[in-house]
């Protein structure tokens, strides 16, 4: 009889209980793991952001917008190979939960910046040579049913009034990480009617997009920027894509930590569980553990015996739970999209995330089998012979 | 019956290693659930008591928000010369209109900055929302570049305090005073001479305006009024549904996230009862059965394993309570998702809160407290005896 086989008998004594366990287990790996993509899909737009590519805004806030005139002059600097530049549209559709991300962008610049969002040359075309005309993400168009050629009415929360935009085309990310639900309508066709109803803000862009001819310049070319419109009326803030972006996570820094204070207080949970329902087998067991251990088994071999167990356990558990995981991710998503609509997307399972959370509740399958370790460890052989229970 | 009772909390302390691991993890959970209704309390604290219930904002039409609104100086002196606003003991209308605009400040110590709030008011607005008060400090000086900071942007942007200097737009602001706003997000802005902002900011429109009624119930009056002017393109809101709307998206997504670990988290501490108090059972075997033997009913038996489990819940529930008062003392601060300004409220216990986490330690103990206490009771008394056991 190996120690595997052992292992597996002992399992099978109290299969209520290893269930138990192993459900346990399973619950907190589908716990892990809903947090850990709740927190990557905060990252998404950090993930999603480019090395090549600077952000250039108003020094004091991004509310603040930039003449439109800085655009000429970032383009001739050094090391820069494109500009181009986005508003914040922030229009709504029906109602305050028809919200998504709305850039309105000079199409023919911001597209050739942004080579992640693949379009179809006619569709392209067709957004350059219609000034009613938008472009929008995969998802987005799923999400409403939305296609070329439709009318799309928003109500302008920040550009005041009903705009209607005709879809023109529907791009596809070109990697896993593209936000698939922004919006593009054209800068030219919302300034114009800003001339009329705003003039005072009219003529202004929100921030720059900087496209560099290699990342390692990313430091020389802020700097540069930045130095050029200091002391004027409008000091630009530059930052790489990816700093950009992470200034917003950093913002909701309190959730993200506390999701993460939770996710390390669940493992703590695992570790609670596991190391409960290997303590009572292994208190079960005394008389038996010693009876081995006078027929020649080491305190070494028996502690081998109660990790296998621990491991075995924590194994189904984790089968268990990744079997929950990948339906309950869908209605995760499907619930907080149905609750808070467009406004939290992103809540992807990868692979990547289920490995971390198989990995560490192994690992600490290991940990707990540590606390009956010490048990047998300390046990006298004649006491524990003696024990009746 | 006395005698159960007893027999069954000194089982408690013989068993205490595997008791201490099953009241922790639930403890754990009820901590969970008690700090996601802390987290929502605070919200609601910070962004709805906000508003005062007589108070109303104007906003230009289709804007969500202060930011984004705009409301041009003729209208606002069309506004202020309406009938039915509440004035003050001086004869002075309060009606006042402000500039809010949001600038990038680095924390203490952090490398990406926060944007906070700034507005631009008059010193009436001390009136206008009396849950603002100087703590230091006085008020600023009209028409000179002084602000007052909320308590929560001194703690965490100026140590300096009063005296020191903050750059916005180009000029540098004395801070005189420093207020403090019953935990509302008014902790979290900084205000100042609305005039000398505007002309910081180079800005001829103000953001919004804020009017208190004399009367609740005036609020049609005035609502009227101004929907049937033709210059003002303005919507009229209670002040209280403004900041209500505002923290919607915030609240709906920390109960969502909330709610869905606790669901899953309940689950899982339901599971630990359960096995504690079976391992309790089979531990005891030989004794229910001589208790049995003794003459106790069955039904005594499933009422004293079941108290056992819920005795182990009500000191979860009590350790969680605990933890919360603990976690009263945190300040939280984060982006509001419908401003992108920086909010700081505090975690706050309250005591249907304090009920709502120990009925929850309680239920779940309750759940799985029930079917090792069955087992308990329906042991054939015979062969209980026959196990090997103390």
């Amino acid at each position: 009889m190996t120690l595997g086989t052992l292992i597996v008998r002992n399992l099978r004594r109290h299969t209520f209980r290893v269930t138990l366990t192993a459900f346990g287990i399973a619950t907190v790996i589908l716990a892990l793991n809903l947090i850990v993509t709740t927190v990557r899909a905060w990252y998404a737009g950090v993930e999603a952001s480019v090395p090549n590519r600077l952000i250039s805004r108003h020094a004091a806030s991004l509310s603040i917008h930039l003449p439109l005139a800085y655009r000429d002059r970032i383009a001739t600097m050094n090391g820069v190979t494109g500009v181009t530049y986005a508003n914040w549209f922030g229009g709504v559709y029906r109602d305050a939960k028809g919200f998504f991300p709305q850039f309105a962008v000079e199409p023919a610049s911001f597209l050739d910046l942004h080579a992640e969002l693949s379009i179809s040359e006619e569709e392209r075309q067709a957004f350059l040579t219609d000034r009613r005309g938008c472009v929008i993400g995969r998802r987005l168009a799923a999400l409403y049913g939305w296609k070329v050629g439709d009318v799309i009415t928003l109500k302008g929360t920040i550009y005041p009034g009903d705009w209607e935009f005709v879809v023109r085309g529907v791009y596809h990310g070109a990697d896993a990480a593209t936000d698939e639900t922004w919006m593009l309508l054209r800068w030219d066709h919302m300034n114009e009617r800003r001339q009329q109803i705003d003039p005072d803000r009219a003529g202004t862009v929100g921030w720059y997009i900087i496209r560099i001819a290699d990342p390692s310049l990313a430091g020389s070319v802020t700097r540069s920027v930045d130095a050029e419109f200091a002391n004027s009326t409008a000091e630009t803030r530059t930052e790489t894509e990816q700093a950009f972006q992470m200034g917003f996570v950093a913002m909701s820094g309190a959730i993200i930590n506390s999701l993460k204070v939770l996710a390390i207080a669940l493992n703590g949970v695992t570790l609670l569980v596991l190391a409960n329902t290997l303590v009572m087998a292994v208190r079960e067991r005394t008389r038996e553990l010693a009876v081995m251990r006078t027929l020649g088994f080491r305190p070494s071999h028996l502690s081998v015996l109660v990790a296998g167990e621990a491991l075995l356990i924590a194994g189904l558990g984790t089968v268990l739970g990744i079997a929950i995981t990948i339906p309950a991710t869908r209605i995760y998503g499907a619930l907080v999209s149905a609750r808070l609509g467009n406004f939290f997307q992103h809540l992807t399972l990868y692979s990547s995330t289920l490995l971390l959370s198989v990995s560490v509740t192994l690992c600490i399958a290991v940990c707990a089998a540590a606390f009956p370790s010490i048990i047998i460890m300390r046990d006298k052989i004649v006491e524990s012979l003696r024990n009746t229970g | 019956m006395s005698l159960l009772l007893a027999y069954s909390v000194r089982n408690v302390w013989v068993r205490s290693s595997t008791t201490a691991l099953t009241v922790g993890g639930l403890a754990l959970v009820s901590l969970i659930l008690l700090t996601v209704f802390m987290l929502s309390n605070g919200l609601n604290q910070a962004l709805i008591e906000s508003g005062s219930p007589d108070n109303v904002l104007l906003l230009r039409k289709g804007a969500t928000t202060e930011i984004a609104s705009g409301i041009y100086r003729d209208q606002a002196h069309v506004v202020r010369a309406l009938a039915g606003i509440a004035e003050t003991s001086g004869r002075e209308r309060l009606a006042i209109p402000e500039l809010v605009v949001l600038i990038s400040l680095s924390k203490n110590g952090a490398v990406t900055p926060a944007n906070v709030v700034v507005r631009g008011t008059h010193s009436a607005a001390f009136m206008l929302r009396p849950q603002v008060h100087l703590v230091e400090g006085r008020v600023w000086q009209p028409g000179t570049t002084e602000i007052v900071v909320g308590a929560q942007i001194a703690k965490r942007f100026l140590l300096g305090g009063i005296g020191s200097h903050l750059r916005m737009g180009k000029r540098e602001w004395l801070v005189v005073g420093i207020a403090e706003a019953e935990g509302t997000a008014f902790e979290s802005e900084i205000w100042g001479d609305v005039d000398q902002l505007m002309a910081t900011y180079g800005r001829d429109s103000y953001s919004s305006l804020t009017l208190r009624l004399p009367a609740p119930s005036a609020f049609q009056s005035i609502e009227d009024a101004i929907g049937s002017d033709t210059r003002l393109q303005l919507q009229v809101k209670h002040e209280r549904d403004y900041y209500r709307e505002k923290s919607v998206t915030m609240t709906t997504f920390i109960r969502l996230l909330g709610f869905t670990f606790t669901l899953i988290f309940a689950f899982g501490a339901i599971l630990g009862g359960t096995m504690t108090m079976y391992g309790a059972v089979a531990s005891r075997t030989k004794e229910i059965g001589l208790l049995r033997a003794l003459g106790f009913h069955p039904r005594q038996i499933f009422t004293v394993f079941l108290l056992e489990s819920l005795m182990l819940g009500t000191l979860a529930g009590l350790l969680a309570i605990a933890g919360g008062t603990a976690l009263q003392f945190v300040t939280l601060s984060t982006m509001n998702f419908s401003t992108f300004s920086e909010l700081a409220f505090r975690l706050t216990l309250t005591p249907a809160s304090a009920l709502g986490t120990i009925g929850f330690a309680l239920s779940i103990s309750m759940v799985g407290g029930i079917p090792p206490a069955i087992r308990a009771a329906r042991l054939p008394v015979t062969s209980a005896l026959h196990t090997p056991g103390r």
